[in-house]
């Protein structure tokens, strides 16, 4: 490894409308090195890949590669300079074969007639290169998950980039699979090929990478040797910000359990326990993909369950369907506002009583439009929904807003147990104050309140336990007085390998 | 903040203008097209569409679409007429056809909710098995040669208007009720902008889906039961081509073929813009193969428009946002 520096970015920044996401980083990577990038969800890692494979275009700042500056980058371009990157979603073509996706788009051909031969000749030399002995004829669709990641690293590699961005490449892999990873990553390195690696096991940064990057929150915290970290330092980096004080006081407490979940088993999470009580807001820390949602869409049955047993106010507890759920008195309030929350094209009104209509008929079938509209109206009172009118098209309220008429929604169905799923994602500081006193109000009227969030702070402050769950399972259970981030963390990062 | 509001008037009611112009190009054109006769004609002729294109905007509200409707219409006067010639009572006639109806529309509703098929390939072959069903049991024959059955029906009139056009009227009355008036209406729009949304919502998107096919066939099964008041005689070759008129109503009326987006109302304006539009060509002696191009055209037209006022409207009401 030389000193001699393959990109870098000065005052790097970029912003979503009044969100900033990336603020003013300045970062040079050395040729041939592995640079981590570490940092919470949110900390901006995304971000930054973004605007170096040229997906966005970056507010402000400039990016230097190989000595040219540029203002910003576009996929084509990036391209053509040797940028590859591997992200968690794949992009691969489930029907082709593997030899056929790793060619897609640049096929070799002799005209208009693809080289079939060459084609699968070459794919084959490049995966046995790597010591990955598979067939590369097989269809992608055939192969599982963890092979399906490596044909998408390879893919990239099979373009020969001088810089490769590789996120979350071992998040699907078991150890023998990482074992062909790791051989690959040392493949690259001696063809001096730089990489930039992303991932939530921190174990996995301290055994092949070189430096570490820290970001926070957008901005830029250190960026080390990573024989300078220890595991303790480079959490505490990527946590080290003061909790802001700002949450409604701590409520009393019922001993009554009303839901206790026991071994939930689904397709995405196994062995889940645990219990809530009345007038209790608990949290639900763990690293995007830890299987919180999926456990708050089983119990409200949206996604079905395999296994386990949940009682609800002491009587036994199998939610068919949501229409199921929220008869029983379960709620959720969905992580995609947009897509699973609102209603765009309705109206506040229309969205507000949506799922309780038939509280508001008349002769058992015609909608009362006098008692849908008052009981409307003291929603927008009681939550302090901004609105014009209660015939504004929901899609013309700010995000804050919107969450308020899923949650009028939610409410005025009765129901006892409360599901948030990221309840203050995307929304602005005064709005989340609100929604914070809201769910303490409706705790002290008796609801019991789970709370899904990636905001540590926020988590911390809200809650009076906190359920730490990774790789699809419950891995602590902190009382409030244990709660610290670096616990949640360390706990939401436990690998299946230490598991 | 004028010209906002005027543009999104007419985005919304600007087709009513477009009616008017028709009209006033064909009054010019013929000089036998503007009188009370001719208004008369054009109802009674846009009467059968016309009831179905309200089960089609159910369908299509839902994202959906129902391409079988000619064909169920066909199969059901087919229907009545036999039980006619079997010497069924009238209401029991009535009640044994759309009952059948309904199942058709059914059917569909369980392919399209249950194996999760797409709309318009499930529809096309219930419309294909229909049409081929229908000459199965008539031998490819018209069916006549029974008591006046519903003629009195198709013949009749209360103040000039015919009771075909009375009962479309009465048709798009109940449409609008059930979509404006009940909880099953406002999960229709629901479904048709976010089925994921309305699930997690706690609606039956199953049953929702089930309904609009289910009514979509059973007002298909009225409009098979018009045609045959007026004819006195079932046709296995009646029908064909409902479901393009039906449809483009349907979207000249401001619905999105995405679903979850118009009003059902605007529909009249467009029936009756497809009813001018043919009767208007027929006066000018315009011959039938240009007036299927003409058809067909305003079909592109019409989806082609929707999608761009969807953009056009974004863009005012942003703009309008923004200079606030």
């Amino acid at each position: 490894m030389s000193d001699d520096v393959i990109l870098s970015v000065s005052g790097l920044s970029k912003y979503y409308a009044k969100v900033k996401a990336l603020d003013n980083i300045n970062l040079a990577i050395k040729r041939g090195e592995i640079l981590a990038l570490c940092g919470e969800n949110g900390a901006g890692k995304s971000t930054f890949i973004k605007l170096l494979t040229g997906a966005e275009a970056p507010s402000h700042g400039t990016i230097t590669y190989d000595g040219q500056t540029y203002q910003e980058l576009n996929p084509i371009l990036s391209m053509s300079l040797g940028i590859a990157a591997v992200y968690q979603e794949f992009s691969l073509i489930p029907y082709l074969s593997i030899a056929e996706n790793i060619f897609y788009g640049r096929e070799p051909s002799n005209g208009p007639v693809l080289k079939r031969r060459e084609i699968f000749a070459r794919a084959q030399k490049l995966f046995d290169d790597m010591g990955m002995h598979i067939d590369v004829r097989q269809r992608v669709c055939d192969i599982g998950v963890a092979y399906q990641q490596l044909v998408e690293i390879l893919k990239a590699v099979s373009r020969k980039p001088k810089f490769i961005i590789l996120d979350e490449p071992t998040a699907p892999l078991t150890l023998k699979e990482t074992a062909i990873f790791l051989n690959i990553v040392k493949k690259l390195k001696e063809a001096n090929t730089t990489i930039i690696f992303i991932s939530h096991r921190l174990e996995e940064v301290f055994e092949i990478c070189d430096r570490a990057a820290v970001f926070m929150d957008g901005k830029f915290v250190t960026c080390k040797d990573v024989k300078d970290f220890t595991m303790k330092s480079l959490i505490a980096s990527m946590v080290g910000r003061e909790i802001s004080g700002d949450y409604p006081e701590p409520r009393k407490t019922t001993d009554e359990v009303v839901l206790e979940c026991k071994d939930l088993c689904n397709e995405h999470v196994h062995d889940v326990n645990f219990v809530l009580h009345k007038g209790e807001i608990i949290g639900f820390g763990g690293l995007v993909g830890a299987g919180r949602t999926e456990t708050a869409r089983a119990l409200f049955g949206a996604d079905p369950i395999k296994s386990g047993e949940i009682t609800l106010k002491g009587c036994k507890y199998v939610p068919k369907n949501p229409r199921h759920a929220l008869k029983c008195g379960v709620g959720l309030i969905p992580e995609d506002r947009k897509s699973q929350g609102v209603l765009l094209g309705l109206v506040v009104r229309e969205n507000v009583v949506f799922s309780s209509l038939p509280k508001y008929l008349k002769m058992g079938f015609i909608i009362d439009s006098k008692r849908e509209k008052s009981a409307t109206a003291g929603y927008i009172k009681e939550l302090n929904i901004k609105t014009p009118s209660m015939e504004q098209l929901v899609r013309n309220l700010s995000g804050g807003n919107q969450q308020k008429v899923v949650l009028a929604r939610i409410l005025s169905t009765d129901c006892d147990v409360l599901i948030f799923d990221e309840p203050t994602r995307g929304i602005d500081v005064g709005a989340k104050q609100e929604i914070y006193q809201l769910m303490c109000e409706l705790a002290n009227q008796g609801k019991a309140i789970i709370m899904i969030s990636s905001e540590m702070p926020e988590l911390i402050g809200m809650s009076q336990r906190i359920y730490v769950m990774s790789e699809g399972t419950i891995t602590a259970e902190l009382k409030r007085g244990e709660f610290s981030q670096e616990k949640i963390l360390e706990m939401a990062s436990v690998g299946r390998k230490s598991a | 903040m004028g010209n906002k509001k005027l543009s999104l008037w007419l985005l919304d009611y600007g087709i009513v203008l477009i009616l008017l112009l028709l009209i006033l190009i064909f009054s010019i054109a013929s000089e036998n097209f503007f009188s009370f006769g001719t208004v008369t004609t054009i109802l009674r002729q846009v009467s059968i569409t016309g009831i179905i294109s309200v089960g089609a905007a159910f369908v299509i509200l839902t994202a959906g679409i129902d391409l079988s409707v000619g064909s169920i219409a066909c199969i059901s006067s087919l229907t009545a007429a036999l039980l006619f010639k079997a010497e069924f009572s009238v209401p029991m006639t009535i009640i044994i056809t759309l009952a059948i109806a309904t199942v058709y529309g059914l059917f569909s509703g369980a392919l399209v909710s249950f194996f999760k098929m797409s709309p318009l390939i499930a529809t096309l072959g219930v419309m294909t098995s229909l049409r081929g069903a229908g000459y199965l049991i008539t031998d490819g024959l018209p069916v006549y040669g029974f008591g006046p059955g519903l003629s009195a029906f198709g013949r009749g009139f209360i103040a000039g208007i015919p009771y075909p056009v009375i009962l479309m009227l009465l048709v798009f009355a109940l449409g609008i009720f059930i979509l404006y008036y009940t909880p099953i209406g406002r999960h229709v729009y629901g479904v048709g902008g976010n089925e994921e949304a309305s699930r997690l919502s706690g609606v039956n998107v199953t049953g929702v889906k089930f309904f609009c096919y289910g009514f979509c066939a059973f007002l298909s099964g009225v409009a098979g039961l018009v045609l045959l008041a007026r004819t006195n005689s079932g046709q296995p070759a009646a029908g064909v081509g409902y479901e393009m008129d039906a449809i483009t109503a349907v979207v000249l009326g401001g619905i999105s073929l995405m679903g979850g987006q118009g009003k059902l109302p605007m529909v009249i304006v467009g029936v009756l813009i497809m009813g001018v539009l043919s009767t208007g060509m027929l006066m000018c002696n315009i011959n039938d193969y240009v007036q299927q191009v003409v058809k067909g055209l305003v079909l592109i037209s019409a989806v082609a428009f929707s999608y761009v006022s969807l953009r056009l409207r974004d863009k005012i009401v942003s703009s309008a946002a923004s200079s606030n």
